[in-house]
């Protein structure tokens, strides 16, 4: 039998990034012990390294704004393949988690008249993000890791422990969810990182909020929990994940010095009057307007510059077309010889404003250049290009509520999938998070307080979970066949990176997969060295089987996408297909092996659009996107019968 | 342009431990935790370290080179001559974990102590007004990544373990100037600063300020005004008066 450490929660959140702090506020106000489990030390999640702000539309800086065009915005920055109704629960209570915060401490940029001051970004229509200068996401992070702590000390002064009803349990890793006879969720098992010891976790819910997968690939601006632990876990224990063919390139991460390759330069950039050179000094988004955006962003230099000053007469630059665009023009100039020394294009802000205002509003940027690459911002182009940031598809979860398929499991933010569909809006990620952070914490919370009785969790579950933890520390049979963990990382990246990344076609995504059942035989045979306290290569071999089973859901749902949408190019199909709008790709875990499971994906079709809200776009622009069988009860399409 | 690069990590843990030498590769524009993932990759697969962003914003990989205490990830191998011994040291001020990983409970029991952020009971959400230049005095303060190389160069901790008990150090004296500072925060921690967190330790020789990866001028905007709000509100004999002709305060 397993010595294990045990705990008991009503709610626990995995991931303390803005999801899974906002979720754990929320279960804590419902009265419930919660308690949040993450892999880094408090405060260090990955939400920090969001730059340019969060979308909501208060309307401070343009009146015009509403959660109606929030909603026109999403919809179109994700080609009409979101869950529409995440995207109008998200439009619509943005704002009130922003004003939220302040109530909380922080403390955003401010207009002339006191409010939150709202700055440009691609795909929005009016200046919608909410930001401190170019560290929005540290905001955030600060100010729920301040609120939580002011929660504990509302705690402390009720019942003489800081950590009665919610605490913190950092550098702490999840290996198993653990359900009971009924299938329902009764704990989850892991592993300190300090000293290798097991821990459990019994409780009636779990709320996945773990974030990404950018660690499947080579260049990508994500830290090294970005491993899809959510996304493997929940997969593992019978949910199913959608959209996964969709993964989020940012058109403009550092591509020089190599060792700093991927690293996010912000969109905020752009919003703020920065904008692309190919090496012949031409601003060539101009050539990239795709069909379905034409009309609505500028045509000549000209009147792109006036845009920032007179927006109401102007449209606005190309330069600010959704990350998908642009990140797919970018990569086509550098094909086409027209790329900067290193490998990217030119990102310009300093000949566009004075050194002092450029220092004022991007002060992350101009220290992260001059530092990492010697580069002074303001006084000569940035060198960019695209790099791994986001992943559209996720957990699927019940808009509402954020349950999983697997009754008791929710999740929230980057891990969740459907609600940026093929692409997210910048700025419309902090916003996720806290929206649906919060929905997934009173999800959690009501699905506990309904239970009759806890579940139960069985010890041949918590011996099954330690043996499989512990297997990286069993010598292989052979010497021969004993694999180094990173090794096998680097040559997964390097698979995803080259055959699934930005551009795809059927016959590499082929050959990735191909490749793939080949590394997962070998991740069998991973063997570490040292003992369990702090190891770095046995945390890596465990993650590794995460980002396995990720990838291969990644490239299996994108070898069955024939159409190019969002963060999925095809160049075997490189058209938008309107047959493919409304399609889901849906992956769940098959076959014998439960660590490392099989994967398959079938096609789902979603929920029509509701009335109001499809009436709320044009049909000419509807035509774009839709079937013209789907359309037939919007009322210009009833108009024209008539 | 490559090179064979000569570094001494220390590796142990809170048993005791020692410097090792390693020869690693060095490549152009690389920065110091690239050569101690380097070394995890080919020739130490348990050497621990914390890192996450490697982009100098979450403030994980403190640790010090050649003495000083800096982040690993914002640590050019450029600084240094190619013939140079770089030795990696954990921070000091904290107990040892393991190899560069320390205890930094102290930091999170410190935050704890604070009183959190006192919003005012008359607005409501939606409500709140401030201006630019009010709350850019706080936010300066909030760009801290809570890196802790600050609290790890002070010396009234850094080689005073009995001082930790009733000093906070100056992340946590920064975190109180910044409440006190903001425009619509309703409590008073002048005197919780100076009797329970210890800003009078605090003789503003401004090591925090030349350490932070920030560059936020910790002394002379933070903890400087703190102490004079202080200073003003105990010793001043006008307010001393005030106080208790009419019977105001404590």
């Amino acid at each position: 039998m397993t010595e294990v450490e045990r705990h008991n929660f009503d709610v626990i959140v995995i991931g303390a990034g803005g999801a899974g702090l906002r979720a754990a506020i929320e279960a804590r106000e419902r009265g419930l012990s919660t308690a949040v489990i993450c892999k880094s030390l408090f405060g260090k999640a990955h939400t920090v390294m969001a730059e340019g702000g969060c979308a909501a539309s208060m309307g401070n800086a343009n009146p015009n704004d509403s959660w109606q065009v929030h909603y026109r915005d999403t919809m179109r920055g994700g080609k009409f393949l979101n869950n529409w109704r995440m995207a109008e629960l998200h439009a619509k209570e943005a704002p009130d988690r922003v004003w939220e915060l302040e109530t909380y401490g922080a403390l955003f940029d401010r207009t002339e008249d006191g409010r939150i001051s709202q700055r440009n970004f691609g795909g929005h229509t009016y200046p919608r993000l909410a930001h401190v200068g170019d560290r929005t996401g540290l905001e955030l992070i600060r100010t729920m890791q301040q609120k939580i702590v002011s929660l504990q000390q509302e705690d402390k002064a009720e019942f003489g422990d800081y950590e009665a009803k919610l605490k913190v349990f950092h550098e702490c890793a999840i290996t198993e969810l653990l359900k009971d006879d009924s299938g329902a969720i009764s704990g989850a098992f892991g592993y300190w990182r300090e000293s290798g010891r097991f821990v459990l976790f019994e409780t009636g819910a779990i709320v996945m909020a773990t974030g990404g997968i950018g660690k499947s690939f080579q260049v990508t601006s994500n830290s090294w929990e970005y491993t899809g632990d959510g996304h493997a876990l929940a997969l593992r224990t019978g949910a199913s994940l959608i959209n996964m063919e969709f993964v989020q390139f940012h058109p403009t991460g550092m591509v020089w010095p190599p060792s700093v390759k991927g690293i996010l330069v912000t969109e905020g950039v752009r919003g703020d009057g920065g904008v692309l050179k190919n090496s012949e000094g031409e601003r060539f988004m101009f050539r990239y307007v795709p069909d379905v955006f034409k009309g609505q962003y500028a045509e000549t230099e000209e009147e792109a510059d006036r845009w920032y000053t007179d927006p109401d007469n102007n449209r606005r630059t190309p330069d600010l077309l959704p990350r998908d665009e642009v990140a797919r023009a970018i990569n086509t100039e550098v094909k086409e010889g027209r790329g900067s020394p290193h490998g990217g294009v030119y990102l310009d802000i300093a000949s566009r404003m004075p050194a002092e205002e450029i220092k004022r509003r991007l002060p992350s940027m101009y220290h992260q250049f001059k530092e990492l690459a010697d580069v002074d911002i303001t006084a000569e182009p940035m060198e960019v290009g695209p790099t791994c940031h986001y992943v559209m598809g996720g957990i699927e979860v019940e808009p509402d509520t954020g349950e999983s398929t697997v009754p008791g499991l929710f999740a929230a933010g980057e891990c969740s999938g459907g609600m940026h569909g093929s692409n997210r809006l910048g700025g419309n990620s902090l916003s996720d998070l806290l929206v649906f952070g919060r929905r997934a914490g009173m999800g959690a919370a009501t699905y506990v307080e309904s239970l009759e009785r806890r579940p139960v969790v069985l010890q041949s579950d918590i011996d099954g979970a330690a043996r499989s933890a512990l297997s990286p520390y069993e010598p292989a049979k052979s010497e021969g066949s004993r694999e180094n963990p990173y090794t096998l990382h680097f040559e997964l990246q390097q698979t995803m990176n080259e055959l699934v990344g930005i551009i795809r076609t059927g016959e590499e995504i082929e050959q990735a997969l191909g490749r793939l059942a080949e590394i997962r035989a070998r991740v069998r045979n991973v063997v570490v060295e040292g003992h369990r306290q702090f190891n770095p290569g046995w945390h890596l071999a465990l993650d590794l089987r995460n980002m396995m089973v990720v990838s291969e859901s990644v490239a299996k749902a994108a070898l069955l996408r024939t159409e190019s949408r969002g963060g999925h190019t095809r160049d075997d199909y490189p058209m938008l297909d309107a047959d493919w709008r409304n399609k889901l790709l849906v992956c769940r875990a098959s076959g014998e092996d439960s660590v490392v499971p099989d994967v398959t994906v079938e096609p789902k079709d979603q929920v029509p659009m509701r009335q109001d809200l499809l009436e709320l776009f044009e049909l000419s622009e509807l035509e774009k996107y839709y079937t013209e069988a789907e359309l037939t009860t919007h009322p210009a399409t009833e108009g024209d019968r008539a | 342009m490559s090179y064979k690069g000569q570094f001494r990590v220390w590796r142990g843990d809170s048993d005791g431990g020692s410097l090792e030498d390693f020869e690693v590769e060095v490549n152009e524009g690389e920065v110091v935790l690239d050569i101690i993932h380097r070394l995890q990759a080919t020739q130490a697969p348990d050497l621990a370290v914390r890192w996450n962003c490697k982009a100098g914003k979450c403030g994980s990989c403190s640790a010090e080179v050649n003495g000083r205490p800096r982040l690993l990830c914002m640590t050019r191998m450029s600084l240094f001559d190619t013939d140079e011994v770089i030795t990696v040291t954990p921070m000091r001020a904290f107990s040892i974990v393991r190899d560069l990983v320390t205890d930094v409970s102290y930091n999170y029991e410190k935050a704890r102590e604070v009183q959190a952020f006192t919003p005012p009971k008359d607005l409501a959400p939606g409500e709140y007004r401030m201006q630019q230049v009010d709350v850019q005095r706080s936010q300066e303060f909030r760009k801290c990544i809570e890196c802790f190389l600050c609290q790890d160069t002070c010396h009234v901790v850094r080689d005073h373990e009995e001082n930790k008990l009733n000093f906070s150090g100056p992340r946590f004296l920064m975190r109180i100037a910044e409440l006190e500072m903001h425009p619509l925060d309703t409590a008073d921690r002048r005197d919780t600063a100076q009797d329970d967190h210890g800003l009078g330790y605090c003789n503003i020789t401004k090591c925090c300020t030349e350490v932070c990866p920030e560059n936020i001028k910790i002394t002379d905007n933070a903890l400087i005004p703190m102490k004079e709000r202080v200073a003003g509100r105990r010793y001043d004999p006008v307010v001393w008066l005030g106080n208790k002709l009419f019977k105001r305060g404590k």
